[in-house]
């Protein structure tokens, strides 16, 4: 009987946290499938009289260039960073030289700096390159801002690869690039999927470099959702709407590859 | 030779992230350093040096004074609220209930969320109108089920301001806290409770004696990741109140740089925030680091 009960309560004690956690998404639905006459901030709780997409359609037309702005940059953000960080990992757990240890640490000391300690600099340098304000200018900052934790992530993956697969290679006559290309790479599939899932989704969420270093015409999502929300003209069903499609890349990808989603999330927790 | 050939390849590798870091971490955060002792105001740079008078400005300063009390605040009940809520729902989740995954993403998912799609949403249900008429979000549910004792002003009360911050930060990472929580209650060997279960130990007591004590790494770690998300926070609080609330009820000093910096053009002043919120991190995280290294290295 005991046990009963407190296996009732341990299900109710779950199903209220759920209800916790899914409540911000249901405002976010129920709001954004209501049609225009129907939004009301007295019925903001209340289900929607049917499935309208007027709110999702004006949200769109006013994010859609964002969106594609966040695609490009959070894209090749993805790609640069994790090539670069494959590489280092590589050498830095293969190809060891005095010092590499050392190396590897101050470079992962990037990762846990807050970015405020070096976003004055940050916007005198993309000035005097000529990048201010553009989309490349944020794309060169993440793929920088994001070599610590590709590089922690590779290195760890290849130092669990035995160093006779490397020395083996190496007598059958491959190089540096031929062990990388032909031994290496093909192992590290699993990590570039966790690297480049974990870089999506912090790019494609970031806000602080891109609302620093971005003119209006290349705002990403977050930007512009920011600023949709801070005027007052924009009604907050279309808010809400843009908040979901910004939103919807990163949950698909947390549904569908979560496990890979987790693993980069533990390594990278203290990231900038 | 070969080997000569590859070694200097594989120094040519790194090279360009080595100077990218060199110049974007290390000397950026000189640059910093610099310009907060300087008396840069507007779109040019002035590096006339001036001392520590930056930061003695900013000690005088109403707002600095507020932000670091708001940051103590934050940082206490949004370390307080993950913990106990990680801690629980792991331990919920412990007792492998049924659909124990999909209760795990659940609770995960905000985590795949931009703090700004966080913050668009939470401003609605903190919304701080109290009047009847135009009541919305979490007052209006309290005024619907005749709680109207819970209304509140949210993140405008004046006093207590910042604490509404904490909720949707919570919300956020509460679910973390509990995945870093649940893996550490799955590496505890089964064998250890079940000897503390053969020797009378009622499952709480196991919890309290057995198992928590193994957990406190796990909340080290999370003290850590918390507290560096928290002395840093800045999207979430923009989003939820543009620009700190109602006189800085939930301003922080990273809202403060930002503002001070990019809007107002007080480059040395932004700069000795940046500083000081550079080095309120560093106390917490540098002390982690040498550790986690030394463990490494022990092993």
């Amino acid at each position: 009987m005991k046990r009963r009960v407190a296996r009732i309560l341990l299900y109710l004690l779950l199903i209220a946290a759920a209800a916790f956690y899914l409540m911000p998404i249901y405002v976010l639905l129920v709001t954004g499938f209501k049609s225009f006459q129907e939004v009301n901030l007295a019925t903001m709780w209340a289900l929607p009289s049917g499935i309208y997409l007027d709110n999702f359609v004006a949200a769109f037309e006013k994010l859609a260039p964002n969106l594609s702005n966040s695609l490009s940059l959070t894209v090749a953000a993805t790609i640069l960073a994790a090539i670069l960080g494959s590489l280092n990992g590589y050498v830095l757990s293969k190809w060891k030289f005095p010092g590499a240890d050392f190396l590897f640490a101050a470079l992962l000391f990037g990762m846990f700096i807050p970015y405020q300690s070096i976003l004055i600099p940050l916007v005198r340098f993309m000035q005097m390159i000529g990048l201010y304000g553009k989309l490349w200018g944020l794309v060169l900052t993440h793929v920088i801002y994001g070599i610590p934790i590709t590089t922690l992530i590779f290195r760890n993956y290849y130092a669990g690869i035995p160093t006779e697969v490397v020395e083996a290679a190496h007598i059958d006559g491959a190089g540096l690039l031929g062990i990388y290309r032909y031994v290496m790479l093909p192992l590290a599939i699993p990590s570039f999927v966790v690297v480049m899932i974990w870089q999506f989704t912090s790019i494609w969420n970031e806000f602080l470099f891109a609302v620093t270093l971005t003119s209006p015409r290349y705002w990403p999502v977050t930007v512009a959702l920011q600023n949709l929300a801070g005027s007052q003209i924009v009604e907050w069903n279309v808010q809400m709407a843009g908040a979901f499609l910004a939103a919807l890349p990163t949950l698909l990808v947390y549904v569908f590859l979560g496990r890979f989603f987790l693993r980069g999330l533990m390594a990278g927790a203290l990231k900038g | 030779m070969r080997i000569s050939k590859d070694r200097l390849l594989s120094i040519a590798l790194i090279s360009p992230s080595v100077v990218a870091i060199a110049i974007f971490v290390y000397l950026f955060i000189a640059w910093t350093i610099r310009a907060s002792v300087s008396a840069w105001q507007g779109l040019l740079p002035d590096y006339t040096f001036v001392g520590f008078a930056n930061f003695a400005t900013l000690f005088r300063n109403p707002r600095f004074r507020i932000d670091m009390r708001n940051t103590a605040i934050f940082t206490l009940l949004f370390l307080g609220a993950c913990l106990l809520i990680g801690l629980l729902l792991a331990v919920l989740l412990d007792r492998r209930p049924r659909g124990e995954g999909l209760f795990r993403n659940i609770y995960l998912f905000p985590m795949a969320i931009s703090f700004v799609v966080t913050g668009v949403v939470w401003r609605w249900l903190l919304n701080p109108a109290t009047s009847i008429q135009r009541l919305s979000g979490f007052n209006l549910l309290f005024h619907q089920a005749g709680l109207d004792f819970l209304i509140s002003k949210w993140y405008t009360h004046p006093k207590w301001g910042i604490a509404a911050i904490v909720i949707p930060a919570a919300w956020q990472m509460s679910g973390f806290t509990m995945a870093l929580y649940l893996a550490g209650l799955r590496s505890i060997p089964e064998p250890l409770r079940e000897a503390a279960r053969v020797d009378g130990a009622s499952e709480l007591q196991i919890y309290r004696y057995v198992v928590m004590p193994l957990l406190n790494p796990v909340t080290l770690s999370a003290v850590i990741i918390l507290g560096h998300i928290s002395l840093k926070i800045f999207d979430l609080v923009m989003a939820i109140t543009q620009e700190g609330g109602q006189g800085y009820s939930a301003d922080v000093p990273a809202l403060n740089m930002w503002y001070t910096t990019f809007r107002a053009l007080r480059f040395g002043q932004g700069a000795a925030i940046a500083v000081i919120i550079l080095m309120t991190v560093a106390v917490l995280v540098v002390p982690y680091l040498i550790h986690t290294f030394r463990t490494e290295v022990e092993q």
